[in-house]
């Protein structure tokens, strides 16, 4: 039965590493802005799509 | 293209390629893009210039309308002392500012921002908050300077609202984080603690024999320690706070629940007494806060606190020994001369040196008609200059002025936390000395056995910890903040919206907030004129910098005549010209009849139009009230008391009494200072006093007054410092905002009995000692979730059936 103790253990450690992660997100900004990302992302899609077209037509 | 897309394209009125204005002509194009000024055009030019064409593919016309562009002088973003107060970092290479861009408004406009670097090679990166409207730009120092990037971004309309003040509370902005932390250490924590309660609350076999039993108690109280002290830490600093004031408030009875469930918890555990009820407390910490970052709504692009210093300028334009050179506010002295330039703002109380010149004081005193100085006259403070630009010599120091005057007043340094009296802070007093009460007769009642009379005691004060009670408010005014804030009424804090259902009193001000912000409408009476009569009129108009002729000259959407002849203006009294043969006059009916010395009748503000010596009729400026203006105050008239104050002349008075059936308090000529005084007077009397207003006039008595609504045509622009920002549009919904802090109120009202009934049967475990971890486990969090679900249920219910969402 004392394997139980390790595995409380281990998932304890594995849930104080998420905690860690949550901090860090909060920490480096994530939640200040949740909106500006989401337009952002159609624009580098857009822009990288034609770097690519000129960097294809530069390899080829 | 079908056939007959292409008739409606020529009788379609041509929008500007850029911001999708009308335009008036068509001479403005570039091949088939077609623009209403040239200043929209430019910026065009620039984009097109650098390849960002993408801008126009993104939205539709997604520019800002150039027509009022004034070119500025940013000389004074070159002072170093100035430009250390802006910039967020500079390590003399690379240097950070964030800049505050109201004019932000579409995906567009975070396209081309995030696209500076095209423009200027000296920009590093340029990254958008939308919301927050905030622009951060890294450049190189040594590439571009901040004066270079601040004209860059007029150049294409996105002018940064550089203020000193505007910078403090982007920064705030940014601060509390600390929330976010604790409910997230609260969150591990609640997890965590319930997986290791289960075993007990199922009672295995195994788990009883083994010591796993004492290893998971211990493990949950090392787990809730950073529960206790970090994430339940703001609850007992709030109730001692409220202490130390004298007063109860609903933190109080938390704290005790908190520190009871934790010691008791603690001494059950160590003593072999039970399990504890660690997850009970875990899971309250967790909920409340929960609740906390559901009331803490906040609109960041949006600031309620507001100063004059905001609406001011931050730098002038100095003149020394002739020359022009700009300064920063601060440094402005009295003596200095200055040069305002037309639609400026006047910075201090100052004497006019040029020979006349127009003041638009609509800001400071609501007076809606712009003023005439003359040389030597005194302009005040906060009027804004109409016309060509004019020198003035600075009398007195900015804090010294008319308009600032009022900001000393002791209103503005009021501590407004005492004044939150809420609905929940009311009962809790009472609440906190019941269950006390209960607590100590149940103890008393097991007396005999000292063990069983303590549990009883902790066990009421754990079961009685008003979680539900401490949610209800917070879920239902923080969701009625976000369904006001859908329909554009943009409120500071929860608490405004409790105060808002005990209002009695509802003052408006005129200019701006019952009538239209552009108070200047005017329309012609007369014989109805022809096309080619109009724009006679509207090209000799264009000739004169006087305010009645632009808002002539805006009026008629018309053709202009370039050539024109004989142009006489006799300042005060009114212009001449000779137009393609006709002689077209503008003016007072004396200026026209040729009148001399005759009493000008000064109220009126008629302008008289002749052509070829016949009178045709006349301009008549009119207040041009909001269309809703009828119904709301039909609607409030029999609830509320109502007054309207306005810095206008009384010419209006009957006017406003049409809209009222019963005598209304009607009261002209206020100052700033009388309509805070008003509002004073009111709340002496036992009123509890909601004003509505718009200009900086209205920034103290908006302050005064228990509930303070601004409106504005533009929530990102100009407000004064108020609890509410209300946009023009939404001023129809102004009836249904009020009914409906009534709704929460109810609601409120209800999910009290909720809890209070929770709370009864959870007491009646308790007394009898029968309160089981394991019943505390379930019943704390169902009480406080089914209470949540049913505020936010019954506000998004209500508000759909009112047509709020």
């Amino acid at each position: 039965m004392s394997v139980i103790l390790i595995l409380i253990g281990f998932s304890l450690i594995i849930a104080i590493g998420f905690l860690m992660a949550y901090i860090w997100a909060v920490k480096s900004g994530q939640y200040d802005d949740n909106y500006t990302p989401s337009v952002r992302i159609l624009f580098d899609n857009d822009k990288t799509g034609q770097e690519k077209d000129d960097d294809n037509k530069n390899h080829k | 293209m079908k056939p007959e897309n292409n008739t409606t394209t020529v009788e379609k009125k041509l929008l500007c390629y850029h911001c999708g204005d009308l335009c008036a002509t068509d001479d403005i194009h570039i091949n088939d893009k077609y623009f209403c000024c040239n200043g929209c055009k430019t910026v065009y030019e620039i984009l097109n210039e650098n390849n960002l064409c993408n801008y126009y593919q993104i939205e539709e016309n997604p520019g800002v309308s150039q027509k009022k562009k004034i070119t500025r002088n940013y000389d004074f973003l070159e002072d170093s002392t100035l430009k250390e107060t802006l910039i967020d970092f500079s390590d003399g290479n690379n240097t950070r500012i964030t800049f505050s861009i109201p004019q932000m408004h579409c995906s567009s406009c975070i396209w081309i921002l995030e696209n500076l670097y095209k423009l200027d090679p000296g920009i590093t990166n340029s990254k958008v908050d939308f919301f927050k409207k905030i622009l951060i730009v890294q450049f190189k120092e040594k590439e571009t300077s901040l004066k270079g990037i601040v004209e860059l971004l007029d150049s294409i309309g996105y002018r940064p609202d550089l203020n000193l003040e505007g910078k403090q509370s982007i920064k705030s902005s940014y601060r509390n984080k600390s929330l976010y932390y604790k409910i997230g250490v609260a969150g591990f924590a609640f997890g965590n603690i319930m997986l290791l309660s289960f075993p007990e609350y199922l009672s295995f076999t195994d788990f009883e024999t083994t010591n796993l039993k004492e290893v998971f108690a211990y493990l949950n109280i090392i787990l809730s320690l950073p529960v206790f002290f970090y994430s339940g830490s703001e609850y007992f600093i709030s109730a001692y706070k409220g202490l130390r004031k004298k007063i109860v408030n609903i933190d109080v009875p938390i704290a005790i629940g908190i520190i009871v469930l934790f010691t008791r918890s603690v001494v059950d555990i160590v003593f072999g007494f039970g399990p504890g009820y660690l997850d009970s407390l875990a899971a309250l910490v967790f909920l409340l806060l929960i609740g906390r970052l559901f009331q803490n709504k906040t609109y960041d692009a949006l600031n309620f606190e507001r100063n004059y210093q905001a609406y001011f300028p931050i730098a002038v334009t100095k003149i020394i020994n002739g020359n022009e050179t700009t300064i920063p506010l601060k440094k402005l002295k009295v003596s200095d001369r200055i040069l305002v330039k037309s639609s400026e703002l006047i910075p201090a109380d100052s004497v006019l040196l040029s020979d006349h010149a127009f003041i638009d004081y609509s800001f400071v005193t609501g007076e809606s008609n712009p003023v005439e100085i003359v040389n030597g006259d005194l302009v005040y403070a906060g009027g804004r200059q109409i016309g060509s630009a004019i020198e003035v010599e600075v009398v007195k120091e900015i804090s010294q002025s008319y308009l600032t005057q009022l900001w000393n007043n002791k209103i503005f340094d009021k501590d407004y936390e005492s004044r939150i009296n809420s609905l929940v802070n009311g009962i809790s007093k009472y609440f906190t000395v019941a269950i006390i009460t209960i607590a100590v007769i149940s103890a008393l009642f097991w007396i005999p056995e000292i063990s069983t009379a303590l549990n009883v005691f902790t066990a009421v004060l754990i079961i009685a910890c008003p979680c539900a009670l401490a949610l209800s408010t917070p879920f239902t005014l923080g969701n009625t903040l976000r369904i006001f804030g859908r329909n554009n009424f943009y409120v500071k804090n929860a608490d405004v919206i409790e105060r808002m259902s005990k209002v009695n009193h509802i003052v408006f001000d005129k200019t701006g907030t019952l009538t239209e912000a552009s108070s200047n409408q005017i329309k012609f009476v007369g014989e109805p004129l022809t096309d080619k009569q109009k724009s006679l009129i509207k090209s000799l108009a264009r000739n004169s910098s006087h305010p009645l002729s632009l808002n002539i000259y805006e009026l008629f959407d018309v053709h202009i005549i370039e050539e024109l002849n004989d142009f006489h203006e006799i300042p005060g009294k009114g212009i001449k010209a000779v137009i393609e043969g006709n002689i077209v006059q503008i003016g007072s009916k004396m200026f026209l009849e040729k009148m001399k010395d005759e009493k000008n009748p000064t109220l009126s503000t008629r302008v008289y139009v002749s052509i070829n010596n016949e009178i045709k009729g006349f301009f008549n400026v009119v207040n041009n009230y909001r269309n809703s203006v009828k119904e709301t105050i039909e609607y409030l008239e029999p609830y509320y008391k109502i007054s309207v104050l306005s810095g206008d002349n009384d010419g209006e008075r009957e006017q406003l009494q049409k809209f009222f059936e019963k005598e209304p308090t009607l009261l002209f000529r206020q100052s700033p200072h009388d309509k805070l005084n008003y509002i004073e007077k009111l709340q002496t009397e036992g009123d509890v006093v909601l004003m509505v207003g718009d200009g900086l006039n209205d920034a103290g008595a908006l302050k005064q007054s228990d509930v303070g609504i601004s409106i504005s045509e533009d929530a990102a622009n100009f407000s004064p410092s108020c609890d509410g920002i209300l946009e023009a549009e939404s001023f129809p919904k102004l009836i249904e905002f009020i009914k409906f802090s009534f709704i929460s109120k109810k609601i409120i009202y209800i999910s009290f009995v909720i809890s209070f009934f929770y709370n009864v049967v959870g007491l009646s475990f308790a007394v009898q000692a029968l309160l089981s971890p394991v019943i505390a486990a379930i019943l704390m969090p169902v009480s406080s979730i089914s209470v949540v679900v049913f505020t936010v249920f019954s506000t998004n219910f209500l508000a759909k059936k009112k047509g709020l969402i």
